[in-house]
């Protein structure tokens, strides 16, 4: 027990002598939340359009007024040719060219239909498909105002049969602060909790330091629990420092119980700092275990539900999340802060950490030696 | 006297590659073992074996009374070692590498103290004392490393070169350390490329090509092969 204090000991000594390190651990979260929160938004804003509106008509302004009006569209163009058009389209000037064919006011009338023609650039597919929808629902609104008008109904009658509104359980002003700030704190977490802890061991290996370690009667779990515990702490501390930013300058929903939250981060942890110890184990070099690391982080990150729903994503991908374990904590953290889920709740996602934690740390344990050769 | 080393055939094989064949000798207390040997002899194989970081092919060595494959960690507390390499933590202060050490050897905060100010006192770095280790000259670092070597007061202390590119005058300091360490009781074993180091050891093992060529006092080698200096000896055997 002395032993590891005077391990842990040493181990803060040289974070906080460590002055970028110190730093980082505690303006990286800061920074990652300013930046992050607001930049990694899913939410379609200034689809820029270009216009060719050949009828020149009432109806035809009528209908270019409503997206003007709207927030989602920015016209950043207009001419008379699709072929000015599509070269918008080609050079990036515009995302979205609506093109109203010549006598259209003329059709409607006569006809009661008409079309136009809205062409997308579907590079980014998830913005082409918010951009339809919006451009969709805009002409929607304006073929109802037009039969509203024209036939002189009004009131319900023209309303469709079926009216949907929709109200947002746990995030009703679907603030999507509120749904990214607490993903990213795991990602903070987790960064601190693999990165740092698997370097810190590799760096030691490096520069020959671990060998005078070696040659003590230290024992393998004080060596182990002398390396992770520090890190541990850290990256609780930075978690939080993370909610407190989150709250104060996001303002997000904190519905359930944050120590459920931070019991969770701590087993979360161990299944980290676990992962971050095996591939100290089998790297040489911080290089090495920085790439090994940056993989399996990536792949976690990319795999967990943090900006794409598991949900939608393909049968045998679903499958690995069910061993990930950035997954079970970015889910977690999601359903206690926004929905005020209970341990009851998420006794499934604590028996799975747990396990992996278990299992994680063994190997890692298993696999670290004292002696070499 | 007593025996402290004792190695019997001792055997490193890395694959199809055998670093240290068959070695045997003994080391008795106090004494003071010149382990020598051109480079890629084996010697840093053999010293590895005999701190129990490296378990033995073949053979086997018994140190301070343990066995070191079977009880290594035994035989860990009874010893120091002192690598090539520098391996103390050059981000801590002196005190502050003391204090871990002396902390992992299980001494008491008492004895860590006391310790700390009679070693930095026998060093002279008073004045220092609370600096940071990198920022020490490099023959300070290795006077430095062998008292935290000796921290734990072990019946015998591995040295692995621990003059490499220090000058002459220091080297003579660290020669009167390990004397008076002798003095104490404690056997020192090491290695070293000087060869006037090798005449002031007690007895002086030389090895080639992982085995070991020749064992006796100085004064007895140079007989043997007609030599003026252990420079000599070293050249005959090496040549052989």
């Amino acid at each position: 027990m002395r032993t590891i204090l005077f391990l842990v000991r040493k181990e803060f000594l040289q974070i906080f002598r460590h002055k970028v390190l110190a730093r980082m651990i505690f303006i990286m979260p800061v920074v990652q939340l300013l930046i992050l929160a607001n930049a990694a938004d899913f939410e379609v804003k200034n689809i820029s359009l270009h216009l060719i509106d050949l009828d020149q008509s009432t109806a035809s302004r009528e209908l270019t007024g409503h997206f003007e009006a709207s927030p989602h569209f920015r016209i950043t163009g207009a001419s008379f040719s699709a072929k000015a058009g599509m070269n918008d389209l080609q050079t990036g000037r515009a995302d979205l060219v609506l093109q109203i064919p010549p006598r259209m006011e003329y059709d409607l009338r006569r006809e009661g239909k008409a079309q136009v023609q809205v062409t997308v650039n579907a590079i980014n597919g998830v913005k082409a498909g918010v951009a339809s929808a919006y451009t969709g629902a805009i002409i929607q609104g304006f073929s109802n105002d037009l039969r509203a008008e024209w036939l002189g109904l009004s009131g319900p009658e023209v309303k469709p049969p079926i009216d949907i509104t929709f109200s947002n359980w746990f995030n009703p002003g679907l603030d999507y602060s509120a749904f990214m700030v607490p993903g990213i704190l795991v990602l903070l977490v987790s960064l601190i909790g693999m990165f740092l802890s698997s370097m810190n061991i590799v760096k030691e290996k490096e520069t020959g330091t671990i060998e005078q370690l070696n040659v003590t009667p230290i024992r393998k779990y004080q060596f182990i629990i002398g390396k992770l515990l520090p890190f541990w702490v850290l990256a609780m501390v930075s978690l939080a420092l993370g909610l407190g930013v989150g709250k104060l300058v996001f303002d997000i929903p904190m519905v359930g119980s944050l120590g459920l939250v931070f019991l969770f981060a701590g087993a979360y942890l161990l299944v980290l700092l676990g992962f971050g110890l095996l591939i100290s184990t089998i790297t040489e070099t911080q290089q090495q275990a920085m790439f090994l690391a940056w993989f399996f982080l990536l792949v976690f990150i990319l795999l967990s539900g943090l900006f794409t729903p598991i949900e939608s994503m393909p049968v045998w991908a679903q499958k690995i999340t069910w061993f990930n374990p950035v997954a079970y904590f970015v889910e977690v953290i999601r359903l206690v802060l926004l929905k005020g889920s209970t341990f009851g709740d998420v006794q499934r996602h604590f028996a799975a950490i747990l396990g992996a934690a278990v299992l994680v740390n063994g190997l890692a344990g298993w696999n670290y030696r004292k002696r070499s050769g | 006297m007593e025996k402290v080393i004792t190695a019997e055939l001792l055997t490193k094989r890395f694959g199809s590659f055998t670093a240290v064949n068959e070695i045997s000798f003994e080391v008795e207390q106090g004494e003071i073992f010149g382990f020598l040997g051109a480079n890629g002899a084996g010697k840093t194989t053999a010293i590895r074996m005999l701190i129990g970081l490296s378990r033995p092919s073949g053979g086997r060595a018994i140190v301070a009374g343990f066995d070191v494959a079977r009880q290594p960690e035994q035989v860990k507390r009874r010893i120091g070692y002192m690598s090539q390499r520098f391996t103390l933590y050059e981000d801590l202060s002196i005190r502050e590498n003391i204090q871990l050490y002396g902390g992992i050897y299980g001494l008491t905060n008492r004895d860590i103290r006391s310790k700390s100010d009679r070693l930095i006192g026998e060093l002279q770095l008073e004045a220092s004392a609370n600096a940071l280790v990198k920022s020490l000259p490099l023959g300070w670092k290795q006077k430095l490393a062998f008292s935290v070597a000796m921290l734990h007061d072990p019946a015998i202390v591995f040295l692995d070169e621990p003059t490499g590119g220090v000058d002459p005058l220091t080297r003579r300091q660290f020669w009167e350390m390990i004397y008076a360490a002798a003095e104490r009781g404690t056997t020192v074993f090491v290695t070293t490329h000087y060869m006037d180091e090798a005449e002031y050891c007690h007895r002086v093992s030389m090895m080639t090509e992982g085995r070991i060529a020749a064992l006796d006092t100085p004064r007895k080698l140079r007989e043997q092969y007609n030599a003026a200096d252990m420079g000599a000896v070293f050249l005959k055997i090496a040549r052989e």
